[in-house]
Order: C-alpha cells, then structure tokens, then sequence
C-alpha cells in the first residue's frame, strides 16, 4: 500500500533521515517508535507529501506522492503533530471544509462529516468554536479531519501526546477502531503505547531503521539469553553439579529467596522454554524439588533501549576516539549473549 | 478551490477583518465625498477615489497580513500541503477571497456616486473607471501584500512590511526624481535596486547562492549594458521609477482615461506577486 524507499533528508549538515526503506501493507496498525528527534515527523512529512525528500521515493497505492500527489494524497488522511485546526470555525465546518478540499461530492459531505463525528465522537461538540475545545476534543477533530474522504491509510503523528491519561486511552481504542477499516499508521516515542494498538512496530534512531517486526517477534529475536529465576530445595553443590549436566545453561548463581528450605537460583539460558524443561526433568531425577520457576523474558523495552543505544553508542564511538576501544568490548559482549 | 475560498471569506467575515476593512475604506470615502461632492459641490466623483489611493496603506496589510503568515503560526499550513490540491489553487482560492472583500467597499462607492447623481450633474463614466481602477489597484497591491505574508509567520510583520513597500511604491516616482540625471547616477541606482531584489531572493530561498547568483547576473547583466549603450541611462532610472509607478497608472483612471495597458499592468504584477507566492510556499516544503 505505502512503499518507502531509501528515503533521505538533510536539513542543512543534519541528516534527519538517512536511507529509510520500509513497506506498508493494508489492513494492519503499524507503529513508529523511536525517542524525540528520531526522524519520526520528518518521514511522516515525507510520506504525505508535506516535505521533499532529498532522496528516495515514497509510493502510496502505486503513485509517487510526489510526481502524483493528488492521486497519492487521496488515499492517505494525515494528522500532523499539531492537529490543523482553525480555531475559529466549529468542528462541523471545519470537516466540512476539510471534506471539500479532499474533492468529497456535494452530497457526499454531510455523510461523511457525521460518519467522520460519530466515529470520533465529537458530534455532541459540532456546533461549539474549535478554540473553545479541550485537546482531546481538537485530537479527535483532528483525526476525523483524517478520515474524510475515505483514505486507505491513516497516518497519525503522536496522536496521544498531550493528553490525560484517560483520553490517551479513549484514543487508543478509537485508534484500534479506526484499524478496523484503514491501515492506520501511527508514531510515538512512548512503547506502551505502541506496544497496546500496533500490530507491527518499526523503531526508527538517529534516522535510521533498525528494527521492524510484530511486538512478539521483536521480543524473541532480540532476546539473546533469557532468564530461568528458580527457588530449589536442596544443597548448593547438589544443584551446581545436576544443573551442569543440563544442556543450554550458560551460568549459575545462587541468592536468597523468600520461599522456606530453598536457595534461589539464576540461571542464564538459551532462549525458548525447552531448557526450562530440561531443568525441570533433570532437577526432578536428582529429587532436588522446584518450589517455583520464572521464564523472564527480555521485554520490549529492553529491546527498545538496546536498539536505540546502540545507535548512540555508535555516535559516541566517532566522537570520542578514546572511549571506542571500551565501547567495543562492551558491544562486543552484548552481540556474544546473541549468538 | 472553492472550498479554500468559501472558508477564507467565511473567515474574513466571521471575524472582524472583512468589517474592518470595508468599514475603514468607506468612512474615507465618506469624509472625501463630504468635502468634495457636498461641502464644494464638485461634480467629479472620481477626486474622491483619487484621494482613497492613501487609504489602501493601511487597508490593504489589515486584508492580507493574515492570509498566509496566520496559517503558518496555526500550523493549519501542514492541512494545506496534505491536501490533494495543488498549492496554485490553494493560493488562489485565497486570493479571490481577498478579492470578493475587496470588492464589497468598492460596490458601496458605486452607490455614493449613484446617489450624487440625483443632487448634480455626476460624470457616471469617470466615476466607474476610477472605481474600476481603483479596484485594480487594490487588486495588485493585496497580491504583493499576499506574497508579503508568506515571508512571515508574524502578522504584525507581515502587515509593517506591507505597508512600508506600499509606500516606497507610493514615493517611488518622487524618490527616484532625486536621482541625478546623469547616466552613471541612474546606473548605480538601478545596482542597488538589483542588490535589494538579491536579498528578497535570500529572504525567499534562505540561499545565499541564489541570492549572490541572483545579484552578480543582475549587476553583470547591467554593466554589459551600461558598457554598450551609456547614452540611453540618462536619466533612465527616473523614467523606469515612474513607469513603474503603481499609483501613477491608477492617477491615469482618476484623470478620466480607461487604459489599458494599465489593467495589463495591474494584473501582471497581481500574476506575478501570485507566481511568487506559490513559489514561497512550494519553497517551504523543500527546507
């Protein structure tokens, strides 16, 4: 539906983004996740024709957004940052000023504005002057400026931030509504939010992709070693000896545990729940009982901070020549744990 | 378009602007009609509208100011460029909306003179063409003050800016007759025009390669000529300053003759102000 191909943009000597590529298909919520100043905008500008790309191309529904723009324009509704709202109008003219300029016919606009205020469930508002709405009032507005006129796609910009917590919820959910019928798009530089709507995460840092995938995927793949947290009844050298015969332990180590007559064990393992068997059978052979067993899986966010500090590790390796050799050690231990 | 230009009317209309503005031209209009139709029982209605031409320093930037810097600050801009509509007809959706508000004080004149007609002799013909050509003049000037508000995302700038070259349009002909006749006076004075145009380019670009490109072709370009055909830049920037002289083509209107290659003119630089204007704001997705 959107194709994204090596997409660059320099603003003077920055590189806000830098050979971006990435494939949208219709009919799922994708997120944009990267921290502030990632290039988030910036491609999202991009993608809608807002901006020029210094190079690289973007292609909605077939059209290059912009050798075509109207017919690429017409398939995508955009809510940008800051909703693009004129304070002195009311939401219902405001749509249906907006659903004009989109080319909706005549007798098309006073279904699509109300289907548009339904949706977003600013009809009890339609008749009261923009400016003297709430924020969550004006997002809603803003999105359903978005949903005028059909798009196939929605691309929304932070379309939570600024508000409270119960609107960013009632947003959320009209987000997961609005993935129903569209291909919805959205960024945010906070990962539960991403984590509760998308079907499919993109991280983006410093302008780059660097990882794009379902949450879960993410999840596995970037889990290099996952955690097996063990309270065990029995000797220390009882358990040292069983544990070293089990496949896929790398370490062990012992700690107090709140549970009575045991020892709390850590054990570093491969990935996936097969050692976690395998720790069982052989601890129950040994008549060693576990009292109780944790899978700690490395969460989203871990892979979100190691992603994006990777990339600013890299940064500090140009800059700071001294500091490289350390940071490549270090690199070098976090990428052994993956293998 | 239409639907650009039914919401900038709604807007000129739905706030004070649009009031503002016809309610300014006509009590000037009011005031001159007093002193020269009623208190001194002159006949001419077209003194009246020449004597508007100073009013439209401060009614055109109250038009325009707001036109396109307001969109910029609102970032309501971001809507327009993710509409699938061409920026040309963004602008000028826009521009007729100046347009129609600008017409609604010039119909209200149409009727002052209608109405003199029953106390006089009213010269009907000369009052229509100076109301015509005052409409034309207002027409070019809101262009400029258009393309003056897409530099600027402050009003209050966008409205001092476009009062000041108004002015300097006004005084441009008297300006320039201070200029000695000589041929090398009209040659430097031309240069520094051509250097002032290199930084609207840098202002416009925010390039200084096109801005200094700009101005060494230009100066190059004048030299050559300068170097070929000294004996004509006697005395030329005064004559190119008054041929240029908005205000003096509208005086042509005022003085009873329906020119035409005055409305070329006015429209030319209304096309030419819109051109850049476009430009302006293509430019500001390419930043």
């Amino acid at each position: 539906m959107i194709e994204v191909n090596h997409l660059t943009k320099v603003y003077g000597d920055h590189t806000a983004v830098s050979d971006l590529s990435f494939s949208i298909d219709p009919g799922h919520i994708y997120g944009l996740l990267g921290p502030n100043g990632a290039g988030k905008t910036t491609t999202m500008n991009i993608m809608t024709g807002c901006l020029a790309a210094t190079e690289g191309t973007v292609k909605v529904g077939g059209f290059d957004i912009f050798e075509e723009p109207s017919r690429a324009k017409a398939l995508i509704g955009y809510l940008p940052e800051q909703p693009p709202l004129y304070m002195d109008m009311t939401p219902e003219e405001y749509l249906r000023f907006v659903a004009q300029a989109k080319g909706v016919t005549r007798e098309g606009i006073t279904k699509e504005v109300d289907r548009a205020m339904e949706v977003t469930q600013v009809t009890s508002m339609r008749e009261r002057l923009i400016k003297n709405l709430s924020k969550g009032y004006r997002q809603r507005v803003g999105i359903a400026q978005a949903l005028l006129g059909h798009p196939e796609a929605v691309i929304l910009d932070e379309p939570t931030v600024g508000l409270d917590p119960i609107q960013i919820i009632e947003i959320r959910e009209l987000i997961a509504e609005l993935g129903r019928e569209h291909t919805v798009i959205l960024s945010s530089h906070i990962l539960s939010e991403v984590r509760a709507v998308c079907g499919h995460i993109m991280i983006i840092s410093h302008g780059k992709l660097v990882a794009s995938d379902t949450p879960e995927n993410l999840e596995r793949l970037f889990t290099g070693s996952a955690t097996l947290e063990l309270s065990i009844q029995g000797w220390k050298d009882d358990i040292r000896e069983t544990l070293s015969h089990v496949q896929g332990v790398h370490s062990v180590s012992f700690h107090q545990t709140d549970v009575e007559d045991a020892v709390g064990v850590s054990l570093s393992t491969e990935p996936g729940e097969e050692t976690a068997r395998e720790v069982f059978y052989a601890m129950a052979e040994a008549r060693l009982p576990i009292l109780r067993m944790d899978v700690k899986k490395a969460s989203l966010e871990d892979v979100f901070i190691e992603l994006t500090s990777q990339e600013n590790d890299a940064a500090l390796d140009s800059e700071d020549s001294k500091k490289a050799g350390e940071k490549t050690e270090e690199k070098a231990k976090r990428g052994g744990g993956g293998e | 378009m239409t639907a650009i230009y039914t919401r900038e009317l709604r807007a000129y209309f739905n706030g004070m602007t649009g009031y503002v503005f016809t309610a300014f031209l006509l009590v000037f209009a009011g005031i001159f009609t007093m002193i020269y139709n009623l208190n001194n029982g002159y006949t001419n209605f077209e003194y009246v509208v020449g004597n508007m031409s100073m009013v439209l320093f401060i009614a055109i930037p109250i038009l325009t100011m707001r036109t396109i810097a307001e969109e910029r600050r609102q970032k309501t801009d971001q809507l327009l460029y993710s509409l699938p509509v061409g920026m040309t007809r963004i602008v000028l959706g826009k521009y007729l909306a100046v347009l129609t508000t600008a017409a609604l004080p010039c119909l209200v004149m149409c009727l002052y003179a209608l109405a003199l007609t029953t106390f006089g002799d009213i010269n009907i013909a000369a009052a229509a063409g100076s109301i015509v050509g005052f409409f034309l003049l207002s027409a070019a000037l809101a262009a400029v003050g258009m393309f003056i508000s897409s530099l600027s995302e402050n009003q209050a700038v966008a409205a001092g800016v476009t009062c000041a070259v108004m002015l300097l349009l006004y005084f441009m002909a008297d300006l320039a007759s201070y200029v000695p006749d000589s041929a090398f006076a009209s040659f430097a004075a031309i240069a520094v025009v051509i250097l002032i145009l290199a930084a609207v380019v840098k202002i416009m670009t925010r390039s200084s390669l096109a801005a200094v490109a700009f101005g060494a072709v230009g100066v190059g370009i004048l030299t050559v000529f300068f170097a070929l055909y000294q004996d004509s830049f006697q005395g030329l920037f005064a004559r190119v300053a008054d041929g240029l002289s908005v205000f003096e083509r509208f005086y042509l209107f005022v003085d009873g003759v329906f020119d035409l290659t005055a409305v070329v003119y006015f429209l030319s630089i209304a096309g030419a102000a819109l051109f850049l204007t476009v430009q302006t704001m293509e430019k500001r997705r390419w930043s």
